[in-house]
This record gives C-alpha cells, sequence and structure tokens, in this order.
C-alpha cells in the first residue's frame, strides 16, 4: 500500500521538477520569451481559446475524419485480412502486393494522393484509412490463419455449415488478434489525422491549430495542439482497452 | 506449463495433417511456383491496366504518368547521381537519429528494467511523453529547433527512443526468475549476473525494440523531409508534386519502399543470427508467461 503510494510520488518527482524549471526559466528571463512561453500562459490561452470556440470545434472536427477514416480503413481491412486468412488463394494473389505497398512509409503517400483526390476532405480521409488498415489486415490475417485446426475439426463433426464454422469458431478464436489490429489501427489513424492535417490543405483541425501557432510564432497555441493530440490519443487508447476487455471477458486466461 | 504443451500441440497441429500452411521444404516445386505465380497476378494487371490507362491518354499523364516514364526517371535518377546524393542524404539522418535515439532509449530501458526505483522516477513521464503521437511535437521542435538538419535528428531520435526503451524494459523484465535463481545458486556477481544471464536472456526483446525502432525512424524521416526540407528523398517527392511531375513523385515512392524492405529485411537476418545460439522453442513458450523448456522438465 505505502509502497504503491511511494511509487506515485517517485512518478511525479520529474514531472514537478521540470514543470519548476519551466517556471524559473521563463520568470527569471533566461530564455526568448517567444521560444519558451510561461506555463500559465500556456493555461490562459487555453481558456481564451476554449471560450473563442478555437478547441471544440477543430477537436470535433478532426475527431469526425479519425473516426470516419478509421472506420473505412478497418473494415476494409477485416474483409480483406479475414479473406487473405481463411482462402490460400486469396493470400497468394493479394498477399505479395500488400507485403510490397506496405513497405511504402506511409506518409510517402500523400502527395500522390493530393494529386489523385485533391488536398481536401476526401484525401485526408482517404489517408486516414490507409493509415488503419494495414495494421487491420496484418492482425486479422494472423489471427484467422492460426485458428487451431482442431477447432475446426469439431465444427465439422457438428456438421456446421460454412458461415457456422465462421461465425461460431473462427471469429471467435481470432478476436484477440483482431483487436489487437484494431487498437494499432486507432493509433496509427490518429497519427494520420495529424499528418493529413499538417500536410495536406488547411482544414479545421488539432494539426491545423499547431501548424498556426507555428507560423504566427505562438508557442502557447502549439502547446495547447501538442497537449490535446495527447490528450485525444490517450483518450481513444484507454476507451479501445476498455471495449477490448470487455469484449474478450468470456476468455478463460491460461486455459 | 499448459499453456506451453497447448502451444506445442497447435504447432503440431499445423504442421501434421492437410494443414494451411506447409511447411516450405515440403511443398512441391511445381506448388511454389504456382504461388509464386499467383502473387504476380495482382501487380501484373494493375501494371497492365495502367500501361494502357496511360498509352491511351485517359487520364492526363500529369495525373497518371506511363509505368515506362517512371522507369526512365528512375533510371535517369540513377545516371545523374541525384538519387544517390539524396538517398545518401536521407539514410545519414535516419542513422544520425537512431543512434542518439536508440542509444538513450536502451539506456534508459535498461536502467528502469534493472531498477524499480528509476522506473518509478521515470516511467510515468515516459508514459505521458509518449501519449502524444511523433508528429504532435513536430511543430513545436520546428519552432524550437528551426528546420535545419537538427530537427530531422531529433524528431528521428525521439520515434525510434520510445519503442527501444519500452521493448528493453519488457524484455529485461521478463527474463525468467528460474534463469536468475540458477546464477544465485552459481554466486554470479551482480556482473556476471548482467553479462551472462539478464541481457542475453532479454536480446530477442530489445531487437524487437531495435528493429521497431528503425521502421519508426524511417517513416518519421519520410514525413520531416516533406514538410521540411530541402534535400532527401522525401523532398524528391515534395518537389516532383510541386512540378506536378509524378513520375518522379512515384520513382522516390519506389524508392522508398524498397529502401524501407532492405532495411527490414536485413535486420531480420541480423536478428535470425544474432539468435541462432536460443532454443527457439523456450523462446515462444516464454513469451507465452510459461516456463521455459530448458527447465520445464524438473518440475
Amino acid at each position: 500500500m505505502s509502497a504503491s503510494r511511494r511509487s506515485v510520488l517517485r512518478g511525479l518527482v520529474v514531472p514537478l521538477v521540470l514543470l519548476g524549471v519551466w517556471f524559473f526559466v521563463t520568470h527569471a528571463k533566461l530564455v526568448n520569451p517567444l521560444l519558451l512561453v510561461r506555463p500559465d500562459r500556456v493555461v490562459t490561452s487555453a481558456i481564451k481559446h476554449y471560450e473563442e470556440g478555437a478547441i471544440v470545434g477543430p477537436l470535433l472536427a478532426s475527431l469526425q475524419r479519425d473516426l470516419l477514416g478509421l472506420f473505412i480503413g478497418s473494415f476494409a481491412g477485416l474483409v480483406i485480412g479475414a479473406a487473405m486468412g481463411i482462402s490460400r488463394l486469396t493470400d497468394r494473389l493479394l498477399g505479395p502486393t500488400f507485403h510490397a505497398a506496405k513497405q511504402v512509409a506511409l506518409f510517402a503517400w500523400i502527395p500522390l494522393l493530393s494529386v489523385w483526390c485533391g488536398t481536401g476532405e476526401l484525401a485526408k480521409v482517404v489517408f486516414i484509412s490507409l493509415a488503419a488498415f494495414y495494421p487491420v489486415v496484418l492482425n486479422t490475417h494472423e489471427g484467422v490463419s492460426s485458428v487451431g485446426r482442431e477447432f475446426i475439426e469439431v465444427g465439422r463433426v457438428f456438421r456446421f455449415s460454412r458461415w457456422q464454422v465462421l461465425r461460431k469458431i473462427i471469429l471467435p478464436a481470432a478476436l484477440p488478434s483482431i483487436f489487437a489490429g484494431l487498437h494499432l489501427a486507432l493509433i496509427y489513424a490518429w497519427l494520420g489525422t495529424l499528418g493529413a492535417e499538417y500536410l495536406l490543405a488547411a482544414a479545421p483541425g488539432i494539426g491545423n491549430l499547431m501548424v498556426e501557432g507555428r507560423e504566427s510564432f505562438q508557442m502557447d497555441k502549439v502547446l495547447l495542439g501538442v497537449i490535446l493530440a495527447g490528450v485525444v490519443g490517450a483518450t481513444l487508447n484507454t476507451l479501445a482497452t476498455r471495449v477490448e476487455q470487455y469484449a474478450l471477458r468470456w476468455r478463460v486466461r491460461g486455459i | 506449463m499448459l499453456q506451453a504443451n497447448t502451444e506445442q500441440n497447435l504447432g503440431a497441429f499445423e504442421k501434421a495433417g492437410p494443414s494451411k500452411r506447409p511447411a516450405r521444404s515440403s511443398r512441391p516445386r511445381n506448388g511454389y511456383l504456382l504461388a509464386k505465380g499467383l502473387g504476380l497476378l495482382v501487380p501484373a494487371t494493375l501494371l497492365l491496366a495502367w500501361s494502357v490507362a496511360a498509352a491511351k491518354q485517359w487520364v492526363p499523364p500529369q495525373i497518371l504518368p506511363s509505368p515506362a516514364s517512371v522507369v526512365d526517371t528512375l533510371l535517369e535518377q540513377v545516371r545523374s547521381g541525384d538519387l544517390f546524393v539524396n538517398l545518401g542524404i536521407s539514410l545519414g539522418r535516419v542513422v544520425a537519429g537512431f543512434a542518439v535515439g536508440g542509444a538513450i532509449g536502451l539506456l534508459l530501458g535498461i536502467a528502469m528494467g534493472l531498477s524499480r526505483t528509476v522506473e518509478d522516477y521515470l516511467h510515468p513521464m515516459f508514459k505521458a511523453v509518449s501519449q502524444v503521437p511523433v508528429l504532435g511535437w513536430l511543430p513545436l521542435a520546428m519552432m524550437v529547433l528551426g528546420i535545419g538538419e537538427s530537427l530531422k535528428v531529433a524528431i528521428i531520435a525521439h520515434a525510434s527512443l520510445v519503442p527501444v526503451a519500452l521493448n528493453a524494459l519488457k524484455g529485461i523484465r521478463g527474463v525468467s526468475r528460474n534463469y536468475i535463481e540458477v546464477a544465485k545458486v552459481f554466486q554470479f556477481s551482480r556482473r556476471q549476473l548482467l553479462g551472462k544471464v539478464v541481457l542475453p536472456a532479454a536480446v530477442p526483446s530489445l531487437f524487437v525494440g531495435i528493429r521497431y525502432g528503425i521502421t519508426q525512424a524511417w517513416l518519421s524521416l519520410v514525413t520531416v523531409e516533406l514538410l521540411a526540407s530541402s534535400e532527401g528523398l522525401g523532398f524528391m517527392i515534395v518537389w516532383g508534386r510541386q512540378l506536378f511531375q509524378l513520375d518522379l513523385v512515384l520513382s522516390a515512392i519506389i524508392v522508398v519502399g524498397a529502401v524501407g524492405l532492405l532495411i527490414d529485411k536485413s535486420l531480420e537476418l541480423v536478428e535470425s543470427r544474432l539468435l541462432r545460439w536460443r532454443p527457439r522453442v523456450s523462446f515462444e513458450a516464454q513469451a507465452a508467461g510459461a516456463l521455459p523448456s530448458t527447465t520445464a522438465g524438473e518440475s
């Protein structure tokens, strides 16, 4: 009990020391205030932006983009990953192309997408979908193709139809791996959202907030963006973990 | 124990009978060629459709250049040496960034792995920082560091630091207590315990972190170069895009993919070389949270 409290207190030491140094350095004017704003300025700027509606709007715009892309990308990823896992023919047809395309660093597609899909909302959502697509395909494929043969054989004994085998045996057995893929997709989609907002045409969003802040040299605005990006990332992460635990609660741990 | 057995049984099931994925060696030669051929079918169809579309001018060449012009541009870039200059610059940045980030990450991860106190102090801060996507720091870093070389090195270092540190921590924490107890029986000194037991046992996990770190480094490099650079592969892509020379964009994308593949494959090779001495089964059993097979017999 006291040991765990001690470890919590220890965890607070480094952030508090950094915050202290930050206060000291900015109040004593040791650095250029343009390069490092005062911590309290970040808070007042956050309140000001909130009152002007410059936080909620961009936040919702980014989230909407993120979730739409995540949904499209994961759905496509689930279908293709499952098809590759179930059918050897599909795997052989699509596998090599998929693995070759996967090698290209994700953001390198953005300039190409901007020619094909414009620089507006469409290109952003397509890019975020792509970011979510890869991990879902990989993990779904992995999960579906590693379902134990004995499970499927039991299904045969019970004369399950193909659909029943899929629905009652393969899907539950592959679920942990599928969730792992979706979780990764969530992280990549958020990364992709920020990247798409930096690299494609300006539209309301958290990434755009930071770009604006940088261009007008308002570090408080940039820091606000960094904090928002972190909070959104952490919230989505926690939510995903909860959903995962809930959906997999029927699993008996350790067999 | 039970888990280890089932794992092995599953493995056995996969190998026996009409398995979905037969071992490569037992696969008949014809089937292997057929599989390769099927894999080429999709790219070949795409390439054909692309050639036809470009030849018939269904889409303007500014939007879809012909495959031949992409190959020409690529060869031209190779001949003029531009490609190697840009590639060299990009690789130099990755190496510098990864050297910094990997070294710090390894140190932090090992320190946190070995000492609970260090972990208590650093891990929460570490977790908080890593909640922000690497790209989230980019505008801030651009303000503080400008858009010069230091920005690229810093972003790449940050991108590779997190996975290296987390996997090092996991690897050291995952070292089986049995190994440490055996070392205690042999009255190993702390130094011996570290050098002969803990570190070798943590190597697979350390390597996972390094591989993942380098992949992340490459990904962030391309992004940073797209946003703020006047040299490198990412810049080639941006430049081609601005001139509406999609042949240049596509050839640079091909190079980015090829280098990514090369990095991945060579790390895979190094990994399997480095881990040759290790019986594979014990690693998997350990990863599943069960007793390693080497000590399983005792119980």
